[in-house]
């Protein structure tokens, strides 16, 4: 069960209308490492790991989703007032003839995206190795897009969502730790 | 929307990211019992303002997690992208 809360989770300004910036955005829309494969990932994973950790994923795959709602919220921003004009010099044009100014799961070169991009292989140390690195790359997409914008409104919003990615990598690294002291600690009879 | 509305969401938000941050800690700390007062305090905090920024601008939460007093204002604008 969900329930939705009509709030976002760490507030969402643009200074100006930038289309050819949510075009890049849209990477941690629908792509690889965004928020959408990261809310996947973690929520389909958590039924067959081990106890200790079916929280920790529970409440982390639950945020992303929160964040997919911030990502969303600066794509719309961003190119709400756009002319299509202004969308096809900043090479939205494709997007525009096939979807207007609807948000869409796709990445940043326009890939839809796809199931592939997640992994659950029900080893639980490789599920969790495999969430740090989708964490550790989704932090670096954001340095990316960081350093791509000089709105600073913006830039704060994407700084938040860089710091939790740290926080994130850095609970899933002690689940970890929990999961290996716990084997090496289990007696057999 | 007013100054008001962005002054109490602020402040909601600041709590909740507390609550955010202690509950993900939790997960991986559960015999913390100083982060676990913190957190009880925060969502004790948490639910009055809450409470607060509901009276002034309808339900935050669907199926009755929030109650809706005054006329059905959940399906009303602002919604979370508007503002």
């Amino acid at each position: 069960m969900w329930i939705y809360e009509k709030k976002l989770q760490y507030p969402v300004r643009v200074s100006k209308c930038d289309p050819m910036m949510a075009r890049f955005l849209i990477e941690q829309y629908g792509g690889a490492d965004g928020e959408l494969s990261a809310a996947l990932r973690y929520l389909n994973q958590r039924y067959t790991i081990p106890d200790q950790v079916i929280g920790l994923l529970t409440d982390i795959g639950t945020e992303e989703f929160a964040h997919l709602e911030m990502i969303a919220t600066m794509v719309y921003k961003l190119t709400k007032d756009a002319t299509v004009e202004q969308l096809k010099a900043a090479g939205l044009g494709a997007h525009y003839a096939n979807h207007d100014r609807a948000l869409f799961y796709n990445n940043a070169a326009g890939v839809p995206w796809t199931a592939s991009y997640i992994q659950a292989k029900g080893d639980p140390i490789a599920d969790l190795y495999e969430d740090i690195a989708a964490e550790e790359k989704a932090r670096a997409t954001y340095q990316w897009l960081i350093d791509m914008t000089d709105d600073v409104d913006l830039q704060d919003s994407l700084k938040f969502l860089r710091e939790r990615e740290v926080v994130h990598s850095q609970r899933f690294r002690e689940a970890v730790d929990i999961l290996i002291q716990d084997r090496n600690t289990k007696k057999f009879f | 929307m007013e100054e008001q509305y962005y002054a109490m969401l602020h402040e909601l938000q600041a709590v909740d990211f507390v609550l955010v941050e202690l509950n993900l800690y939790l997960d991986t700390h559960p015999w913390d019992t100083m982060a676990l007062q913190q957190f009880n305090e925060m969502a004790q905090k948490r639910q009055f303002l809450a409470a607060q920024f509901e009276q002034c601008y309808g339900p935050l939460l669907n199926f009755g997690h929030s109650a809706s007093p005054h006329g059905w204002r959940w399906a009303m604008p602002p919604w979370p992208w508007q503002v």
